[in-house]
This record gives structure tokens, C-alpha cells and sequence, in this order.
């Protein structure tokens, strides 16, 4: 006996039995085969045997408080250090009294990131301005002049050296490779192999060597009698650096774009400054999204490398907490816990450029 | 506003002034911003260059190489070929190449297996599988190499046992925190016999591939390549050594006092920089290997089965072949990365080259122009060499169009 529907109106059945619901998953994702029963528990029965030393040593056990290092007598870990050292990791070696001009920094660096990368930010246009602004505020509030107690860059660390090498790699080095990726499709030959030769050169030799370039021998290219800073002749090296790789990027998706567009805009009488902006940059910048964000990640990790030189970032702080007396040998602990700062960063990063790329992805899901 | 802009542009290239017509003639304009290019460029390194010659000569300090043949009086504790303080900084620097060399090497073929395992298990049809592989990746790819080193470092360095309590693997390897104590080898004239045989099955395994794939083109007839080279190239030698008595004396390290005596020794900083380079290379290679995998189209592997190809077969012959083509670019990056990551090895003091001739040997003789041009061309050409390599290997598995 069956109920008459009008076309179209007949209301949706449930699914059949056994396929929905968490035995059904159990049976497809678990169970699906012998084979994967086996794999499924041989993985069950390792986890079961390393779990539990694993939360015994990083929680259950471990000593959160403490002095130094005496204050751990447990078989756990030692996390004590991260109390006394806290300020280290975060501001190195900054004046404690003047340490408040690296939290306003901070606050005023959230907003300017706020500003770029959240598209609902109220009045948008006005806190864009900011934030061109902002890296000049940020130099004259972290380094001083001007008002404020003057402090060197040598007493930069921790969190704040690696934020402030890092994000002047990634805002400069942007524009650095789009420049360096036109100049190497350019029809110009000497502005093409100008850039092939930097390009290819940059990447040909590890960041360390550029850094030991920075620290031992830059000097010697400089107007006889001047220096500069350390700090400064690091970020020059970094954001080179990250815009020969950047370039690349950019190349890969200037060269996914049909010649027609070009063509297109040359035939509506667009100038190559305006053809560029206005027609290529846009869609290659678009596709090269995850590449762009790959190479900042890329670049935030490598912010590490200054250690080598004698830079202390919050690696660098941790390996000193190492040899330190108070804390001599708890290299898991402290490398744990800059490894878990670094995989918050980079992973929030990536995570971003997910939904950057979603966002800008105008045309139809397939 | 744009399209007005351009309107604006096209009827002042009717311009009366000489100059800036020709500056909207295409080819002039372009001679005339190269021309400047140009001068910008030569004089910024005229300026670079005439500061180093002042900078140098009020130094008193000069160019030259010859700092290469003067002893370095400093030693190398891991050194593959002879060497001593005695020894020229040349010397080092050729130790330095070496185990650097070592270290990539090693790192390439360790990331490689473990990279594509994981890129497989990424897309294994166990969801547990697929999720550590998943965890795996973006962990370990987030966190900073130089960390991975100092990490797996410190943790040999400071959390395992002392020789006296090594961890004994079999009473032949010895794992302590002095590095990994393991048997060396000392081969026996005899042992010759056994390198010929694998050196003559190895070539027939050659030869045999080429005719059995002729003899397939020929007649359509599948031969057992894979078996028989097998016991061409393992089986027979192996039987040639246990035939002969074994000719190879291994010395198995002991625990004298408080270190080991005898055997050979893998140093914790090979270890570590081997460990970290190669986990931390084959995230990237993983991710790769699982996008490659993924680009042939599900279309190939039906259209296998359809023409009765059994599932083996069909992996190997039909979806790893088209999965390599897209594997192999990002892969010869991958390597590339490798190999200038390796010179973070002077962060936990494995003599690599940067460590001994950009390192120690610098410092000794002051001439950092000199050992940093080295250095830098060193990595230079191996960027190139493994390029080439990869290039080759690329044109070979690429598709060949009509």
C-alpha cells in the first residue's frame, strides 16, 4: 500500500541500514579488510604501550615549579625552567624597565596584522594606513631615539628578535621577488639574466653562508670607517634570501596564466605598468597563494639559523637554558617547548593560506 | 578611470618632443632602460669593489689562495680519508666535502624511503594509518630543521646511558651517548670472490633486463626479471661468501673500562644531523609522493583493470610511472633543501665543510673572503650536480609526445 505523491513532493527517505552511523565508519575505516583489522590493532596496541609513559612523563610526573633544576626529583619532565626563563624567551635581553615597549608593540602588531588579514575589519582602508605605517612605529618604539631611552639591537631576543627578523623578511621580501619575478620574464635581456643570475645564485647557497657573509665580511663592502648594525645586515641577508625563493613562486604562477591575458590587456591599450597590476599580478598572485605562505613558513623557520651566528632567538635562548647551570642538560624539555611555540606560529600560518585560498577561489567548486 | 589612463597614454605617443617620442617607441625604450640598468648595476659593484680594495688595503690584507697549503694544525673527528693536524687547511676543507657529501647522501636515501612511506600511508584506506602519517607531517614540517637537530642532539647527548650502561643490541651494536658502537669490517684477501661475483651478477642482471624486455617486444613473452636478478645480484654473492668461510673479520666492539675498544663508532652529531635532516626532508617528500599519487587520474588504473592487468602490475607499470613525473621536480628541490641544510651541521660541530674551511679554517687565517667564495662555490656546484642528476632522471620518465 503506497501513499500517492505529487511529482517532486515526495519526502527524502533515510539512508539504508548499516550505512551511516559509527559502527558503519568503524567497519569502512577500520575494519575494512583483514589486512587493515591487523594494521588497525598492531596500531592500537603501540599506542596503548607508548601513551601512557608519554602522559606520565610530560604531565602526570613532571615538575611545573621550581628553582632550577634540583627542584625536579620526579622521572618526569622538567618543565620548571619555563617559569624562571619566561622573560628570556619572550624578550631576551630588553631592558626590563623599558619591556613594556615591546607589549605595546606587540598589541599594536596584532592590530596591524588584524588590519591586513581580516577582510571584516571596520573601517578597513583608514587601519590600512596604519598599517603601512606600523613598521615605522615599531622601529621607533623597539630600538628608541626620539623621546625614548635609546636600546641596541644586540639586546634584542627571544620572541621578539624572531618576530621582528621575520616579519620584515615576509613584508619586504613580497614585493623584493614580485619585482625580481617580472624582472625575470622580462623581454629586457639584461634585467632578465640580472635577475636569473641573483635568483639562481641566492638559491644555490644555504642561508648560513649568506649569514656568515653578513657577520664576517659585509663590512668589508661598506664605505671604508662605516658599520652597521648586526641585526640590520641579518635582516638584509634574510630578506634577500627569502626573495630569491619568493621569486620563484611568483614565476610558477606567472607562467600558469594563458598568454591571452596579456595580449588582452595590451590590445585595450593597458601600459605594462598598468597590464601588470591590474591584470597579471592579481590572478598569478592568486594562484601562487599556497607557495607565497609555504616560503613565509619557509622563512619564519630559517629565523632560527641567526643562533649561528650569535643571535639568540627563542632556540637560541633555549640552547644557552641548556648549557646553563641551573638547567644544564634538559635539552628535550626546553626543545619541546620552542618546537611547540614554532609549530603554533608555521601551523597557524598554513592554516591561514587554507582559508586565504578558499576565499579567493571565485570560480566553481568542482 | 584605468581604460581613460590608457586612452591618455596612446594619443600623446603622437608627441612633437623628440625625446619622449622616442621614449613610446617600443625598441628605443627598451635599449634606453637596459642601458640604464646596466650602469646602475656596474656602478653599484664598481663601489662594492672599490670599498673592499680600500677596506682590505687599509688592513693590509690581500686575495690569495695560497693560506690553502699551510697546515691547519687543527683536527677533524670524523674523517673518512687521511688525515691529521699536520694535514693542509686543503686537506680539511676535502674532509669537510666528504662528510658533508656522507651526510647528504645518507640523508637523500633515508628521507627518500621514509618519505615515500609516508606519502602512501597518507592515502592508506585506514583511517588510523592516515592519521598519524597526517599528524606526522604537519609536525614535523612546522617546527624549524635546526630544532630537529639540537632536539635529536641533545637527546643522545644528555638522555642516553653512559658506555658502562650502553643499550646492547644483540652484543654486537651499542647504543650510548657516545654514538652508535657497531662491528667494523675487516676483509680477508678471499673476499675478493665474493665482489666478482656480485660485480659479474650484477651486469648479467643488466644484460638479462635488456633481453628480457626484447624478447617481450619480440614474441610478448614476460620473463622473470625480477627473481632472477635477485639471485644474480644478492643470493650468489651470499653464497659465495659462506661458501669461502665467511672471509670477512668483523671486530666487535667491548666494554673496557668506561669506553669501548674495537668496532667502529657512528658519532652522535652523524647521527643526529642524519636523523633530523632526513625525518624532517621527508614530511616534504611524503606530501609530495601523496600528491603525485593522487594527480593520476583513477581513469588509468580502471582502464588497466579493464585490459585484464593485474592490481601489481598496474601499480608498477601504469600509476608509479605517470605518479613519478610529477613527483620528480619537487623531489629534486626536496634534495637540493637537503643539501644546503646539511650545513647546519656546525651548530652541534659535525665537521662539515662549512664547519672546517668556513669555520675553523676562517678563523685560524683571517681570510674570510677567500674561505667563504669557497664555500659558496662548493655549494654551487652541488646545487648543479644534483640538478643535473635530476634532470637527466626527469628526461628519462618523461612523456614522450609525438
Amino acid at each position: 500500500m503506497s501513499q500517492e505523491y505529487a511529482p517532486g513532493t515526495h519526502p527524502s527517505l533515510p539512508p539504508p541500514r548499516g550505512t551511516t552511523g559509527p559502527i558503519h565508519w568503524l567497519k569502512e575505516n577500520l575494519f575494512s579488510s583483514p589486512t587493515n583489522t591487523i594494521v588497525t590493532l598492531v596500531i592500537i596496541y603501540l599506542f596503548a604501550q607508548i601513551l601512557p609513559p608519554m602522559v606520565d612523563w610530560f604531565f602526570s610526573d613532571a615538575t611545573f615549579v621550581g628553582e632550577n633544576r634540583k627542584a625536579c626529583t620526579t622521572d618526569g619532565a622538567c618543565w620548571a625552567f619555563v617559569g624562571d626563563r619566561f622573560n628570556l624567551f619572550i624578550y631576551g635581553f630588553y631592558p626590563a624597565e623599558e619591556r613594556w615597549r615591546v607589549n605595546l608593540t606587540g598589541i599594536l602588531l596584532v592590530v596591524a596584522l588584524a588590519a591586513v588579514l581580516w577582510d571584516r575589519m571596520p573601517a578597513r582602508k583608514q587601519m590600512f594606513i596604519y598599517a603601512l605605517a606600523f613598521p615605522f612605529i615599531a622601529t621607533w618604539l623597539l630600538t628608541g631615539g626620539a623621546g625614548l631611552e635609546p636600546v641596541g639591537t644586540d639586546k634584542f631576543g627571544g620572541l621578539t628578535l624572531t618576530l621582528v627578523v621575520g616579519i620584515t623578511g615576509i613584508v619586504i621580501s613580497l614585493p623584493l621577488g614580485v619585482l625580481l619575478a617580472l624582472g625575470r620574464q622580462s623581454s629586457l635581456p639584461i634585467i632578465k639574466y640580472f635577475s636569473i643570475g641573483f635568483i639562481e645564485f641566492i638559491r644555490g647557497v644555504p642561508l648560513i653562508t649568506l649569514l656568515f657573509v653578513a657577520s664576517t665580511m659585509l663590512s668589508y663592502f661598506l664605505p671604508p670607517g662605516s658599520s652597521f648594525d648586526l641585526l640590520l645586515r641579518v635582516l638584509i641577508m634574510v630578506t634577500l634570501f627569502a626573495s630569491a625563493y619568493m621569486a620563484e613562486v611568483i614565476r610558477g604562477g606567472l607562467q600558469a596564466l594563458p598568454k591571452g591575458q596579456l595580449e588582452a590587456a595590451e590590445s585595450l591599450g593597458l601600459n605594462y605598468a598598468q597590464a601588470m597590476r591590474f591584470i597579471i599580478l592579481p590572478q598569478a598572485l592568486k594562484i601562487s597563494i599556497p607557495g607565497i605562505v609555504n616560503t613565509f613558513i619557509g622563512l619564519y623557520k630559517d629565523t632560527t639559523l641567526v643562533i649561528i651566528i650569535g643571535l639568540l632567538d627563542p632556540l637560541g635562548i633555549g640552547r644557552a637554558s641548556v648549557a646553563h647551570p641551573d638547567w644544564l642538560g634538559l635539552s628535550s624539555e626546553v626543545y619541546m617547548f620552542v618546537a611547540v611555540f614554532f609549530f603554533i606560529s608555521c601551523f597557524s600560518m598554513s592554516r591561514y593560506s587554507l582559508y586565504l585560498e578558499n576565499k579567493l577561489h571565485t570560480g566553481h567548486n568542482r | 578611470m584605468i581604460i581613460r589612463h590608457g586612452y591618455s597614454m596612446s594619443t600623446t605617443s603622437y608627441n612633437s618632443n623628440p625625446i619622449l617620442r622616442a621614449w613610446y617607441d617600443k625598441e628605443t625604450r627598451s635599449v634606453i632602460v637596459q642601458v640604464i640598468a646596466m650602469a646602475i648595476i656596474l656602478a653599484f659593484f664598481a663601489y662594492v669593489i672599490n670599498n673592499a680594495v680600500i677596506n682590505m688595503a687599509n688592513l693590509g690584507k690581500d686575495i690569495s689562495f695560497s693560506f690553502l697549503w699551510q697546515p691547519a694544525s687543527y683536527d677533524i673527528n670524523q674523517t673518512l680519508i687521511e688525515y691529521s693536524s699536520r694535514s693542509s687547511h686543503f686537506d680539511a676543507m676535502i674532509v669537510g666535502l666528504i662528510n658533508t657529501l656522507l651526510i647528504a647522501a645518507a640523508g637523500i636515501v633515508l628521507s627518500t624511503i621514509v618519505g615515500f612511506i609516508l606519502g602512501v600511508m597518507r592515502l592508506s584506506n585506514n583511517w588510523l594509518t592516515q592519521k598519524i602519517a597526517y599528524v606526522y607531517i604537519e609536525f614535523v614540517r612546522n617546527v624549524p630543521v635546526l630544532l630537529h637537530i639540537l632536539l635529536i642532539h641533545g637527546f643522545i647527548i644528555y638522555s642516553l646511558p653512559r658506555p658502562k650502561q650502553a643499550i646492547n643490541m644483540g652484543d654486537t651494536f651499542f647504543l650510548n651517548n657516545r654514538g652508535l658502537q657497531m662491528p667494523s669490517a675487516d676483509f680477508q684477501p678471499l673476499f675478493w670472490a665474493v665482489t666478482a661475483t656480485f660485480v659479474i651478477g650484477l651486469s648479467f642482471a643488466i644484460w638479462y633486463r635488456r633481453y628480457a624486455k626484447k624478447l617481450q617486444d619480440t614474441t610478448g613473452k614476460i620473463s622473470p626479471v625480477w627473481t632472477i636478478s635477485f639471485i644474480a645480484v644478492i643470493v650468489a654473492p651470499l653464497a659465495i661468501y659462506f661458501l669461502l668461510g665467511s672471509p670477512i673479520e668483523w671486530d666487535v666492539p667491548a666494554l673496557k673500562g668506561f669506553n669501548f675498544k674495537g668496532g667502529m663508532v657512528i658519532r652522535p652529531e652523524f647521527i643526529a644531523l642524519w636523523l633530523a635532516l632526513s625525518l624532517y626532508t621527508a614530511a616534504f617528500i611524503g606530501e609530495n609522493v601523496r600528491a603525485g599519487i593522487m594527480a593520476v587520474s583513477h581513469g588509468q588504473t580502471e582502464a588497466a583493470h579493464a585490459l585484464g592487468v593485474s592490481s601489481s602490475r598496474t601499480l608498477r607499470l601504469v600509476v608509479i610511472p605517470q605518479a613519478l613525473r610529477v613527483i620528480i621536480p619537487p623531489l629534486n628541490s626536496q634534495y637540493l633543501n637537503l643539501t644546503k641544510n646539511s650545513s647546519l651541521a656546525i651548530a652541534i660541530g659535525y665537521m662539515d665543510v662549512v664547519a672546517t674551511i668556513g669555520g675553523i679554517s676562517l678563523n685560524q687565517t683571517g681570510r674570510e673572503m677567500e674561505c667563504m667564495l669557497i664555500v659558496m662555490a662548493i655549494y654551487l656546484i652541488l646545487s648543479l650536480l644534483i640538478s643535473a642528476v635530476m634532470n637527466w632522471f626527469n628526461d628519462r620518465i618523461r612523456l614522450v609526445e609525438r
